[in-house]
């Protein structure tokens, strides 16, 4: 065990490290750089400032410093945002992209197993018939559509009702999240609830769940102990990707809903081309999702003795 | 599938019940989990987001948005339209501009232009927001920061009218040899390279504001990072700034003129670029203004919402690559592209967003002249819109070409909505109207202005913004010495109207250069106009006295205040 944790975590470090060299590549063989503005800069100007950033140096020594810095746990500073830490950046907006993903997945992992049981449950009839309806809706509706939904909802509700009963848009209070996490975490609900379906569809008519009724177990223990636990495991494998696509691919609702996540200092630094941004936030969220990806296979091995490695 | 049997029924019927029990457990988990992460964060704040309306008028207050977070508020480099929206309510430099656009008295109460030589008297109750006079010295110190080579600020060339400034940017002369002078702590004296009509203009402009020295060293290098690492000059202070969410802006009791300031907070308290979300926001009552797109504008009528309009002074035109090898550097192929396109139907039946007005000249339609607006003064020549003359002048293009076709043509543009419709018009206008093939590459910003740069396009889908409110800051675009002239036109016969325009001190003589640098640009073909950007916004009748302008700060509120019983 403790030695097919070590290859795992060896092997998301030379992935992060891929990933830190193939933005860098690819960051510094577009057009342009994150110098160029609408008013030209004269020689003197840009002399000045590859100067302070360090790019008149050679290429190579660049990507070396990068990566020392890395190492050290500095991103550097922002080329937009003149005075600000890619480091700050990160801790001051990770955490409001966290809490928004967690939240989503955590609504779509409890919704999902909820509806996939019980549309299971109720094979062929009307109400699988209408949340596998549902399930297809959500999950081919993109989020942004379903942001702009919930908001002109959100806003003909309160006019209705003469006051705000939760806010359009905004963070920092509960109100504020309720509305973008249920938004976030509707196509992954949906994906979950299928998932969870097929899964207890083969468990329902596999030979123990049969054993079990026949040798006269209560049903609510043959349910919970039996098909649900077991159906649960691939709905596992799914979730840490998800926890990570959620957090970091929250940038379209985090715009709709003006939440001061990361996603949205990821896209504009794209944008921008903000090499030190983009380095820090892609290295940052290659990591994250490295991690994920690890702590679920880890899981997994708890969960389910039987794929324990040796 | 078989029937369900009756002991299937009963193992659903428990199991549904299980399933209910697990529905009510999820909705307490996921609640607690919300207040759980929401108490872990420490954003239970009410301030943050802002949960209060539009207008709280036991306050005094209002709440509005903007579009980005500020990228930096330090005036050395801070040279961006957001930055620039809350530097115009935080900070004032020597002079500022007034509700309608014109020059006025700001900590300077009065000034002198004489010859290469301008002085400048700042008023004895001039305070920053600690209340320790603002001095000429602050002045002379932001300027020498800014031109300091170790600052590396891309806003530098704004003060290279001043005498030795851009050596010194250059790291060619000591700081000291910048002809930036306090004489004492009321009197600051400027030396410039020429007399220049227009200075008074420029030093309204951001890079232009003071930064008081003993609070620029004491932040150690994070001045202006937070709202308390600045000092602030202006109407109003920042009191918080939560970065990506909000910030609050208070009145600033020790402000020169703090009488005329009528609010006592402005909140920016939503930070994006959703124009359905702000939409949805004001109809919410919870920011006092939203700008409107063209399918709301219907809705915005019915509603009768107070409707105001105004030019954020971008003017977008085509530019062509003049480089010697460019197909695109003969006239007659320019002239018939000038003559195959009408120049109201981009904005009339492409874009069609309210407030866009067609661009008639590289000189705004709000741009003033001598005693009236520049394009009243000086009517813009139209092109007529004639395919059959358009024709025959690529005909005599191809012949001095020695090109039996004309090949494909780059039209280099950027990845905006409207830039994407206007490259696809104009691809369509000119393979219908000419048989000309346009090839579209499409670039984000940064990248389109680094293939303009290098030269890499035949035409593109460009734009510009002002700096100053002087027909010059447009003027000299096309100077063959003005490096944003990327598409390296070149004619000396513009380039001495240009520096007529910048040396001249007589009014209608610079005025005249202009006009004939309109005249040149239409003769030669060199700008054909695409739009001038404005746009359409509703206000919150309770609120009065919004300034949006092109100049200075786009959205003004120190002018604004509360009219509760407005309608």
């Amino acid at each position: 065990m403790w030695q097919y944790t070590l290859k795992r975590i060896f092997q998301g470090i030379i992935t992060i490290w891929f990933i830190a060299t193939a933005t860098f590549v690819a960051m510094h063989s577009v057009p342009g750089d994150p110098l160029s503005s609408e008013r030209a800069t004269t020689p003197a100007i840009r002399a000045n400032l590859e100067e302070r950033y360090g790019l008149n140096k050679p290429i190579l020594e660049q990507y070396a410093l990068y990566i020392g810095s890395f190492l050290k746990g500095d991103f550097g500073i922002s080329f937009t945002q003149r005075n600000r830490q890619v480091n700050d950046i990160i801790r001051e907006h990770f955490p409001v992209s966290a809490t928004l993903g967690i939240l989503a997945v955590t609504f779509a992992a409890l919704g999902g197993v909820l509806f996939g049981a019980l549309t299971a449950l109720y094979r062929n009839r009307l109400p699988d018939t209408i949340i596998m309806f549902l399930v297809i809706l959500g999950i081919s509706v993109p989020s942004f559509v379903f942001a702009a939904l919930g908001q002109l909802l959100l806003v003909n509700i309160n006019n209705l009702l003469g006051f705000s009963l939760l806010p359009v848009a905004g963070w920092g209070t509960v109100a504020h999240m309720l509305i973008p996490a249920l938004v976030l975490g509707m196509s992954t609900m949906a994906y979950v609830t299928r998932l969870m379906r097929s899964s207890m569809l083969e468990i329902i008519h596999s030979d123990y769940i049969r054993t079990a009724k026949a040798k006269g177990l209560p049903a609510g223990r043959i349910f919970t102990r039996h098909e649900l636990r077991n159906a649960i495991l691939p709905v596992v494998t799914v979730l840490g990707p998800a926890i990570a696509t959620i957090t970091t691919g929250g940038f379209v609702v985090e715009l709709v809903f003006a939440i001061p996540g990361l996603g949205r200092f990821f896209v504009q630094a794209v944008q921008q081309l903000d090499y030190t941004v983009i380095m820090g936030t892609t290295v940052f969220y290659g990591a994250f999702l490295v991690t994920m990806v690890i702590l679920v296979d880890l899981l997994y091995g708890w969960i389910d003795p039987r794929v324990r490695v040796q | 599938m078989s029937s369900p049997t009756g002991a299937e029924e009963g193992f659903n019927r428990s199991a549904s019940r299980q399933l209910a029990l697990y529905g009510v457990f999820a909705v307490l988990g996921f609640t607690l989990l919300m207040f759980g992460l929401n108490f872990a964060a420490g954003l239970t704040s009410t301030q943050v987001g802002g949960v209060a309306g539009a207008v709280d008028v036991e306050n005094n207050e209002i709440t509005a948005y903007i579009r980005q977070d500020p990228p930096q508020l330090n005036t050395t480099g801070a040279a961006d339209a957001i930055s620039g929206i809350v530097l115009g309510h935080i900070m004032e430099g020597l002079l500022r501009y007034d509700e309608h656009g014109d020059i006025a008295p700001g900590l300077a109460e009065s000034w002198e232009l004489d010859g290469n030589r301008a002085i400048f008297h700042i008023r004895d109750n001039a305070r920053w927001s600690n209340g320790q006079p603002i001095t000429a010295h602050d002045f002379e110190f932001a300027w020498k920061t800014t031109l300091d080579p170790a600052t590396a600020s891309q806003y530098a060339f704004i003060l290279y009218a001043i005498k030795n400034a851009a050596a010194v940017n250059a790291g060619e002369l000591p700081l000291s040899e910048a002809g930036i002078r306090a004489l004492d702590d009321h009197t600051l004296e400027v030396v410039l390279e020429q007399p220049i009509a227009y200075f008074d203009k420029m030093v309204a402009f951001t890079t232009y504001f003071p930064i008081n020295e003993a609070f620029f060293r004491s932040t150690n290098g994070r001045y202006a990072a937070d709202a308390d690492t600045m000092i602030y000059s202006g109407p109003f202070k920042l009191t918080s700034w939560v970065r990506g969410a909000s910030l609050r802006l208070e009145k600033n009791p020790y402000y020169w003129d703090h009488d005329r300031i009528r609010l006592d907070a402005v909140n920016f308290a939503y930070i994006t670029e959703d124009t359905n979300t702000l939409l949805n926001l004001f109809k919410d009552g919870r920011i006092v203004l939203a700008d409107l797109t063209a399918e709301m504008l219907e809705g915005a009528m019915q509603q009768r919402w107070i409707l105001d309009r105004f030019m954020d002074g971008s003017v977008f035109f085509i530019d062509f690559n003049h480089r010697p090898g460019r197909v695109t550097g003969n006239l007659n192929l320019r002239k018939a592209m000038q003559l195959a396109q009408d120049g109201n139907e981009l904005v009339d039946r492409v874009i069609k967003l309210p407030g866009y007005l067609p661009a008639k000249s590289l000189f705004p339609v709000w741009l003033k002249g001598v005693e009236r607006t520049f394009q009243e003064e000086y009517p813009p020549p139209v092109p007529e819109y004639n395919v059959a003359l358009a024709r025959e002048y690529l005909e005599k293009a191809k012949q001095e070409l020695g090109l039996a076709e004309i090949p494909p043509l780059v039209m280099l543009a950027d990845t905006s909505p409207v830039a994407t419709i206007s490259a696809q018009y104009y691809q369509q206008v000119f393979r219908k109207n000419l048989g000309l093939e346009l090839v579209i590459d499409q670039q984000i910003f940064g990248q389109r202005l680094a293939k303009m740069e290098a030269g890499d396009f035949d035409i593109v889908l460009s734009g510009w913004g002002p700096d100053y409110n002087d027909p010059l800051t447009f003027g000299d675009y096309y100077a063959s010495w003005n490096l944003n002239n990327r598409g390296r036109y070149l004619n000396p016969e513009l380039d001495a109207q240009v520096r007529i325009g910048q040396s001249s001190l007589d009014p209608r003589e610079r005025m005249d250069a202009f006009g004939r640098i309109q005249q040149i640009l239409f003769d030669d073909a060199v700008f054909i106009g695409n739009y001038e950007r404005g746009k359409l916004y509703a206000t919150d009748p309770r609120v009065k006295g919004i300034i949006r302008r092109a100049i200075g700060a786009e959205t003004d509120f120190t002018a604004a205040y509360i009219d509760a019983d407005g309608r």
